[in-house]
């Protein structure tokens, strides 16, 4: 059973967002996070960079259709709103390309088939110089842990063999923990003696 | 402060996290001891198998409005119970009002969002802690407060600052909304185990520095992504000297240096706080849960992947000056140069400056500031809002500042009723507010308005943070108390 979108290849323009730290307020900020719904985000994704900034690449017609981003470290730092995966997944991003990520940032990404790939420095460094121009092509391929290059160069990534399981095949989590549901009765049973903690009647 | 590797951090790419990186357990095969985390790790470990992420128990999950809806449609569009509602608590906090008649939310958005938290709680049995029930208020000072946060427990909540639960010596962090639903549905998480540094503050603070300052110096030396990966242990006799509430300002930051969560062993200190607390354990159960809590203490030589350490003696107040956590300087320091930065450090640094108005080289002492907002997860206890009211008394706030005071619940708000520091706010013409997360996040009607500068206790200085084009100094209470006095970025030194 699919329950969420598969991930496999994806070949597309890649937008270039050079900044390191880029925190979740600035992806998504926080006024717009008031709807009950996973949908929407998209038109207010780096919403202060675009108001602030003609020149941000979201603001260029010819980025339109981008569904690779590339940025340079520490991405998503900050909150651990979703809703940062689902603005980027609703502006219609599949993969981040940057040379690291931050932890919950991280784990919310892997929920939502948004594939997050870490590439060593210099080769984030050379995308970012080169996608400036969006006529610059990369293709990322989950199966094979790569990303290749207009110049042809091919870059192994490092990718997580369970969770990539469960992207290629459209797998979450809820499922596989409820396959354990015995071991889960058994360990809360062993757990009971040294329970102190109820929130009943609060 | 000092800062080494006591082990090499097997196959991380380029800092990506531990969560999702191959583990560190052959560490406590090499030593036989282990540290606090890896204890609480091991006493929740469900199931583990060979080449998969563990099976983890979650002990506590908070709720709030903001990211709690989308997991129950999740789990009621696989028609999934929840799994055990006496692990779970509710509160509303983020886009609720901050005015006496709050009930009345104007944005529909927000009003929808909490009436659909109220609603959610009803139809599954959750507790929820709503206005005026004398125990509303920001989900990570209630759980505390409540006596629901203990030695030796997982939590969760969907909020990044719910390590501030750590300085109970729980193993707590913040999810998305997607693992909210998972706990919800099994009360379990998929995890990998996380590495740990501990970060030890040496010294004792000198007059007018604070725990926030220990804690802001901190991320200023590793930086915003210092920690990423890690969960931190606070020790030292600093740490020990500190109150509750001191410790929970420090863990309560410890994602501000990109660590998934940061803790402090149980001691004395906590086992007092919890005492009497309405859910902590009576006195039938009481000796058996001190006894179970001590357990949660790292061996003598336990290791760590990291060892961070940092000297408070000569510490002084820290203050911001840029767009993120990390970029702070000590008062009567000044910016630092451009020119010593590194490459990719001094581009995020000229953007902070361009955005916050200054330059390098500048002194922050001075800087005028229109608003001032003391409150939030990090500073938003009685203890903040006694020291701000010892310096607001017999004095006024600067006729060019707007200042917020906003109690981080409902039982605090009613605590400084009764010591009369309310009055004291009001006598000094500072807005004493209802309780919530109010100014921090800028998604209810508290916000800095565009072009402002703002001296906040808070806990991030995001571009747009506090609202459009608002400009956001971090600082102590104190440091924040000060500078609203003076109507400009003000050492507390002097008024303490």
């Amino acid at each position: 059973m699919s329950l969420i979108p598969k991930v496999t290849t994806v070949k597309s323009k890649a937008m270039p967002v050079p900044m390191k730290d880029v925190d979740t307020d600035l992806i998504i900020p926080a006024q717009f996070l008031t709807s009950i719904s996973k949908d929407g985000y998209g038109q207010n994704l780096f919403r202060r960079l675009r108001d602030n900034d003609p020149n941000f690449p979201m603001n260029r017609k010819e980025f339109d259709g981008a569904t690779i981003l590339v940025t340079d470290s520490n991405f998503g730092c900050g909150s651990s709103r979703e809703h940062a995966v689902w603005a980027l997944t609703g502006a219609g991003f599949r993969v981040v390309i940057a040379k690291s990520f931050s932890d919950i940032f991280y784990n919310n990404s892997a929920k939502n088939a948004l594939l997050l790939v870490v590439l060593e420095d210099k080769v984030v460094d050379q995308i970012l110089q080169s996608a400036t121009n969006a006529d610059y092509e990369v293709t990322v391929d989950l199966e094979s842990q790569t990303v290749t290059l207009p110049d042809g160069s091919s870059h192994e990534f490092q990718y997580d063999q369970f969770r990539k399981h469960c992207m290629l095949n459209g797998l979450d989590d809820i499922e596989y923990i409820r396959s354990h549901a015995a071991d889960i009765q058994d360990f809360r049973k062993r757990q009971e003696q040294q329970r102190f903690m109820s929130t009943r009647g609060a | 402060m000092s800062v080494s590797a006591t082990k090499k951090k097997p196959g991380s790419a380029g800092g990506s996290p531990a969560s999702e990186t191959s583990g560190n357990t052959t560490m406590t095969e090499k030593t036989n001891t282990k540290n606090i985390v890896q204890k609480i790790w091991d006493a929740h470990v469900v199931k583990q198998m060979e080449g998969h992420p563990c099976v983890f128990a979650i002990d506590l999950m908070l709720l709030h409005e903001v990211t709690s809806a989308q997991a129950f449609q999740l789990i009621e569009s696989r028609n999934i119970q929840v799994f055990d509602p006496s692990r779970l608590l509710a509160t509303i906090d983020h886009s609720t009002p901050t005015r006496q008649n709050r009930w009345e939310i104007y944005d529909e958005a927000a009003r929808t969002q909490v009436e659909t938290l109220r609603n959610n709680c009803k139809k599954h049995n959750i507790p929820f802690l709503d206005f005026d029930s004398g125990k509303q208020g920001i989900v990570h000072v209630v759980g505390p407060e409540l006596g629901v946060t203990q030695p030796g427990m997982t939590i969760v909540c969907g909020d990044s600052h719910t390590s501030t639960h750590g300085a109970f010596g729980a193993l707590a962090f913040g999810v998305g909304t997607s693992e909210v639903a998972h706990v919800m549905a099994t009360g379990c998480l998929l995890q990998k185990q996380p590495q740990s540094m501990k970060v030890e503050f040496k010294g004792r603070f000198r007059k007018g520095v604070y725990a926030k300052d220990a804690i802001l110096k901190l991320i200023g030396e590793i930086g915003v992504g210092g920690a990423n990966g890690h969960v931190i242990e606070y020790v030292g006799e600093a740490v020990r000297a500190m109150s509750m509430e001191e410790r929970m300002t420090v863990c309560n930051m410890s994602i501000e240096c990109g660590a998934r969560a940061g803790l402090i062993a149980p001691d004395e200190t906590t086992f007092n706080y919890l005492k009497g607390r309405a859910h902590a354990p009576g006195a039938e159960k009481w000796d058996e849960a001190v006894a179970y809590w001590k357990s949660f203490a790292s061996d003598e030589n336990a290791q760590y992947d990291k060892v961070v350490t940092i000297d408070l003696d000569k510490l002084e107040p820290i203050v911001t000056w840029g767009t993120n956590p990390a970029q702070s300087v000590s008062l009567g320091e000044r910016i630092p140069k451009l020119e010593t930065m590194a490459a990719n450090e001094k581009a995020v640094a000229v953007r902070a400056l361009e955005y916050t108005k200054l330059k390098e080289q500048q002194v922050l002492e001075g800087t005028p500031v229109e608003w001032a907002f003391v409150g939030s997860c990090t500073n938003g206890r009685i203890e903040d809002l006694r020291i701000v009211a010892d310096i607001l008394k017999g004095r006024k706030v600067n006729p060019g500042v707007t200042m917020y005071v906003v109690p981080g619940s409902e039982a605090v708000m009613k605590r400084c009723q009764e010591e009369g520091l309310d009055e004291i706010f009001r006598a000094a013409g500072a807005d004493f507010r209802m309780p919530g997360c109010s100014m921090c996040l800028a998604m209810n009607d508290d916000q800095v308005p565009p072009g402002k500068r703002c001296i906040s206790s808070s806990n991030r200085n995001f571009v747009g943070r506090q609202g459009p084009d608002s400009i956001t100094h971090l600082a102590s209470p104190a440091t924040v108390a000060a500078s609203a006095i003076a109507g400009c970025i003000t050492s507390p030194a002097e008024y303490v």
